[in-house]
């Protein structure tokens, strides 16, 4: 076949393909390997990603944070039944039960609010009292039960959680499994009814919290306020929630 | 059920069913201990491969692990086992049959091995590798021949091609061009040019097909494309007559996790036989392409057997290589390390399943590639997958998936890179698929010694493929 020059000569035409896409295209090569500054990018981002999941779920940073985003309520600490980070990652179902001998306080509230490790720690002390604070400011006229901090948490562990506290719904938020460019990226799960065997069509989620990059607080928290409204008009959360047509702003997933 | 005993260092163990023994006997990974079927010591492990050595192979046609009555996979497996096929191992236990495949193996009798296929069921195959080191999955896998075609060939001995995986988090067609054409200049996309859609629907399947198709138009590439969309969403744009070249379906090891997927035997025959109609292939008429992986049906939860038995991973897996051989396909991988550490933890456990994957696919006669990548909650590194894709290079793996820097912005994993894909090539003297290959020439993209050149910004052949970018 000929072989058209289309492109003048002089441009770089790698640049063409870098600007088309964010995938790691045109890195060039070292032999049939990667340049030295191309693999060490790459590492460097296995790296964050690595030591987001690994890193240790920190009360005191939390309670700091909290208390310097204007959060002035009780904090309460749970722990799965999964007593460490490997098992953690090998068992989901002990990360979605409460460990032996856990004791809540059983009360009544329209809300309680989940704070979990999840896959990324990271976000939940980079974006949790953040986002935390600018839902309450959202939440007049709720009554919202103390938040709870919990370590080696899945999305399902707010169902013993919000059961026991004796919540309407239970918001979940929780470190989402870092991607190489997003290690901090948090995620909300919504379920009304909590209760220990609810399944995943039962909640809704918004995802990737993480300004600047991501959703912001505030848009994050304007989403989920209505979206909270409208599971207690329906009494219920899930598919049936989405299909009522709540509207959701764009990229709010 | 038959009840299997082993005495080993004056301690008896017990094996209440063929289903538990398999579970018990497989090397330890996280998934069958979630599910809750592996062995509880090494000493028992052990005991269990004793007593799986000495079941005769015949068994596993007559006690089944998922039963006949409740699965359609079992019905298919064991309604279409060649009993000519199986006749030079009949008389063999598990163990032996271990030996005889290393024998041949060593002696390169690739007719006697690979005439075996349609003789062995999954059951079978996931015993005896059961019994393997590395290097015997290696050193029996590497001569298991399949040979595939369609516009080019898969499998051929010396080869190592690969899937281009352009993947983009929109499906955004500038950056999904950008992404085959630095695979393509990097020698990568002979296997087949395949792209995780974004979103599933019939007119995003649609207008992927299109632009790939007009990309292998264009260059003349010798090869195929695929939107790996759901099969009834591919059945939608084949009724809009959407250039078709590969059929796609994720695939498990039970009927129910097959349902879970949202398919049936049926379905798929229909999508492959329209496929087929269309008469697009060069040098071969396979028409279909699987995706497998273990743990796939216990996320599912679809992994119990007979007697509501969990059945480990590995043999699941196994049986999911018989749905994909029913559709004559022209690739076949499983994605080793996708799933999660709740499946496989870490570099040790994807590396053996990667390389039991592909012998027993191999075995049971499917073009066996692998997926060897990683997300970052699992244990594994770069420094894992490459040992996977070099001895994946030495047992003669028909493919693996390639994606720009390693990173599929899209999915959000880590598999290899075109660069990793030159590099297995080079270590172990492989070549791309002869079509391609020849095709790389003609765009003076290989070097005379055999490489792919590295390209300067103003060499022709670069600036012919960049013109697409623009």
């Amino acid at each position: 076949m000929s072989v058209p020059a289309d492109v003048p000569m002089g441009d770089d035409p790698w640049s063409v393909l870098r600007g088309a896409t964010r995938a790691r295209v045109a890195l060039g090569r070292a032999g049939d390997g990667l340049p030295t500054a191309r693999w060490l990018e790459f590492r460097a981002a296995h790296a964050a990603a690595r030591d987001a999941v690994h890193t240790a779920l920190d009360a005191g940073l939390l309670r700091r944070a909290m208390a310097g985003a204007g959060v002035d309520r009780e904090l309460l600490e749970v722990h799965s039944a999964a007593p460490d980070r490997a098992t953690y990652l090998q068992r989901p179902d002990l990360g979605r039960r409460l460990a032996d001998g856990t004791e809540l306080p059983a009360g009544e509230c329209d809300l309680a609010v989940v704070v979990g490790d999840g896959l990324s720690p990271r976000a939940v002390h980079d974006h949790a009292a953040g986002l935390v604070a600018a839902l309450l400011e959202r939440l007049a006229g709720w009554s919202v039960g103390p938040l709870v901090l919990a370590h080696q948490a899945r999305v399902a562990l707010g169902d013993p959680v919000g059961e026991a506290l004796g919540a309407r719904i239970v918001v979940v938020v929780i470190g989402e499994r870092p991607g190489l460019s997003s290690a901090d990226s948090l995620g909300i799960y919504l379920t009304h009814g909590p209760r220990t065997g609810r399944a995943d069509s039962e909640r809704n989620c918004i995802s990737n919290v993480r300004p600047p990059h991501g959703l912001g607080y505030a848009q994050a928290a304007d989403t989920l306020a209505a979206l909270l409204t409208a599971s207690r008009e329906l009494g219920a959360s899930g598919v049936v929630l989405k299909d009522e047509g709540v509207a959701l702003p764009p990229g709010a997933g | 059920m038959t009840t299997r005993r082993t005495t080993l260092g004056g301690h008896t163990h017990e094996f209440g069913s063929l289903t538990e023994l398999m579970a018990r006997a497989t090397p330890h990974r996280s998934g069958d201990v979630l599910a809750g079927c592996a062995a509880s010591s090494e000493a028992e492990r052990v005991a269990a491969q004793l007593a799986l050595a000495e079941v005769p192979l015949a068994t596993f046609l007559e006690e089944q692990v998922v039963g006949y009555d409740e699965d359609d996979v079992t019905r298919l497996i064991l309604d279409t086992h060649d009993a000519a096929a199986f006749a030079p191992v009949s008389g063999l236990t598990v163990g032996a049959f271990r030996e005889w495949l290393l024998d041949r193996a060593a002696a390169g009798d690739e007719v006697a091995i690979s005439g075996l296929a349609r003789g062995l069921t999954p059951e079978m195959v996931a015993a005896v590798s059961k019994l393997m080191r590395n290097a015997d999955l290696v050193a029996v896998a590497r001569r298991a021949r399949v040979v595939t075609g369609l516009r080019s060939t898969i499998g051929l001995p010396g080869r190592l091609a690969s899937r281009l995986q352009p993947n983009h988090p929109t499906d955004d067609a500038v950056g999904v061009t950008a992404s085959i054409l630095d695979g393509l200049l990097h020698g990568s996309g002979d296997a087949v040019i395949g792209i995780n859609p974004a979103t599933d629907s019939p007119a995003q399947t649609i207008a992927l097909l299109q632009l790939v198709d007009e990309v292998i138009a264009r260059y003349e590439i010798p090869t195929q494309s695929c939107v790996l969309a759901h099969v009834t969403t591919t059945l939608r744009a084949l009724e809009q007559g959407a250039p078709v070249d590969l059929v796609f379906q994720s695939v498990a090891g039970t009927q129910g996790g097959n349902e879970g997927f949202g398919v049936t035997l049926d379905l798929l025959a229909e999508a492959v036989g329209a496929t087929r109609e269309l008469g697009r292939g060069v040098v071969g008429r396979n028409v279909s392409y699987f995706e497998t992986g273990q743990g796939s049906a216990l996320s599912a939860g679809a992994h119990l057997g007979v007697g509501g038995l969990p059945v480990d991973q590995q043999t699941l897996e196994c049986r999911a290589y018989a749905v994909a051989r029913h559709f004559d396909p022209l690739l076949v991988n499983t994605v080793v390390g996708f799933i999660g550490p709740e499946y496989l933890y870490d570099g040790k456990q994807v590396v053996r399943a990667g390389l039991e994957d592909h012998l027993c696919g191999k075995l049971l006669g499917l073009p066996m590639g692998v997926d060897v990548c990683y997300t970052n909650h699992t244990d594994v590194d770069g420094d894992d997958t490459d040992t996977l894709t070099l001895l994946l290079g030495a047992a003669g793996c028909s493919f693996v998936i390639a994606v720009p820097g390693s990173d599929d912005v899209m999915l959000h994993y880590q598999s290899l890179s075109f660069q990793d894909v030159l590099t297995a090539r080079q270590v172990l003297g492989l070549r791309p698929a002869p079509e391609f290959e020849a095709w790389l020439t003609r765009m003076d993209l290989l070097g005379d010694d055999g490489r792919v050149r590295e390209l300067t910004p103003d060499a022709p052949a670069a600036r012919a493929l960049l013109a697409a970018a623009r």
